[in-house]
């Protein structure tokens, strides 16, 4: 489970992490900048915030895409 | 382990908070649309504002026997006023009546809140229990963000051979396990804030005791012993030497001598900005209880400051209707990673339990 140095197919730390990381630092600016700017911060919150459903929502009709 | 037990422990707890949560986010809608959320008449034009002495005797007049407490400027709303009435100037803060007064006309409005919502803010806050409950529902909250954390960490063995986002359908068990782990995944950042500020929230009484016992303390050292006023000063005296005090902010609200906001000396006038930040970001002005003279104004301590700050971070309600859709949507999202997670664990149980092993994929950590 520590062992980070196994070939891709079998996963690395990025294709593992790398995907919730980046929603998680997109929700953090997300939750941050409507507190911080006005105006174009709470457009921005709501993209950032809005991207963990409309990529759900994406992976769900990927799914039902390929099943048809 | 950590993983089963702290989510375990915690789960019934955090439906409840997650299920009744779901409304609070909507309860200044759901309030208004209940009649609790009373609205100020449109002002006529060229409308003065009344002196808020005569508001203070309105109120006091609407619940006789009653002493005031606190006094509210909605931040939303400059006309709305609302008066904090109770048996005593620190009674039970479940025992206090809020009703809202119209700034240009001192008319009573209504009362302010109670109904449904008071219901799921109270299930929400502390279950009826008091401070207990509350610091009980904050020991979950932290149990759950220990079960976030190991989650992280588990999500390693178990989806390193899985595309990010992977779907299956094979079996029951495995949709639900990958519901889990791709709706755990992306809500993350957003449920750690939430659950973190959520706990800190749970200590905000132990906080203001802390600050009355050391800055507030510190700050009315001068009063030491002197008996609480007798005669108040006037209201609008007091609050024009506040704003003289700190010109470029405006009244949140004034806590009265001996409410639990201030020393039993002094009205505290509490002063807010104007940017989503700056406006809870609150700074008290101390004002002598019977003369209305400005004793001392500091800024709050950094652990009161950071409780203000996480406060909008867990209600979600910084950034417009939009924002509330998208908190709702993610409460749900934790709702189902709570639920799917509580299913996976007894079905893993049953399954233990039976030894009926054959012919189902099993859900192993892949090495």
């Amino acid at each position: 489970m520590t062992d980070t140095r196994k070939s891709r197919s079998s996963g690395d730390w990025w294709t593992v992490y790398g995907g919730p990381l980046l929603i998680g630092v997109l929700s953090v600016a997300g939750l941050l900048s409507a507190l911080l700017y006005e105006g174009v911060g709470r457009y921005f919150s709501w993209l950032a915030l809005g991207a963990p459903v409309a990529l759900t929502a994406w992976f769900y009709a990927r799914r039902r895409k390929s099943k048809a | 382990m950590v993983h089963t037990w702290s989510s375990l422990i915690s789960t019934l707890f955090l439906l409840l908070l997650c299920i009744t949560g779901l409304p609070l986010i909507f309860h200044h809608e759901i309030d208004e649309l209940l009649g609790y959320d009373p609205k100020p008449e449109i002002a006529q034009p060229g409308a003065v504002k009344r002196s808020v002495d005569e508001i203070a005797r309105t109120a006091l007049a609407h619940d006789p026997g009653r002493v005031l407490q606190y006094i509210l400027w909605d931040k939303d709303e400059p006309n709305n006023i609302i008066a904090f009435t109770n048996s005593k100037v620190d009674g039970d803060p479940d025992a206090a009546t809020l009703r809202a007064y119209d700034a240009n006309t001192a008319k009573p409005l209504g009362p302010v809140g109670g109904g449904p919502m008071l219901i799921f803010l109270k299930l929400h806050v502390d279950m009826f229990a008091g401070q207990p409950g509350k610091l009980f529902l904050g020991a979950m909250g932290f149990l759950f963000l220990v079960a976030i954390v190991s989650g992280v960490v588990l999500y390693w063995p178990f989806t390193r051979r899985l595309r990010f986002g992977t779907l299956r359908d094979k079996s029951r068990r495995i949709a639900w396990f990958d519901w889990h782990n791709l709706l755990g995944a992306v809500t993350i950042a957003w449920a750690l804030v939430v659950c973190a500020t959520g706990v800190i929230n749970t200590l905000a009484e132990v906080m203001l005791g802390q600050w009355k016992a050391n800055e507030l303390a510190d700050m009315v050292k001068p009063y030491a012993g002197k008996p609480p006023p007798v005669h108040l000063a006037s209201l609008d005296r007091t609050l024009e030497n506040a704003r003289k005090t700190a010109p470029d902010m405006n009244v949140s609200f004034v806590a009265f001598p001996g409410t639990p906001f201030t020393s039993s000396h002094h009205f505290a006038v509490f002063m807010r900005g104007d940017t989503p930040l700056t406006s809870r970001l609150l700074k008290p002005v101390l004002l002598d209880g019977e003369t209305g003279d400005v004793s001392d104004a500091r800024d709050l301590p950094l652990y009161l400051k950071a409780l203000l700050v996480s406060q909008p971070l867990h209600f979600g309600d910084y950034g417009g209707m939009p924002l509330k859709i998208i908190w709702a949507l993610l409460d749900i999202m934790t709702i189902v990673v709570i639920g799917s997670g509580l299913y996976l664990w007894v079905v893993k149980r049953r399954k233990h339990r039976s030894h009926a092993m054959a012919g189902q994929p099993s859900l192993q950590p892949s090495r």
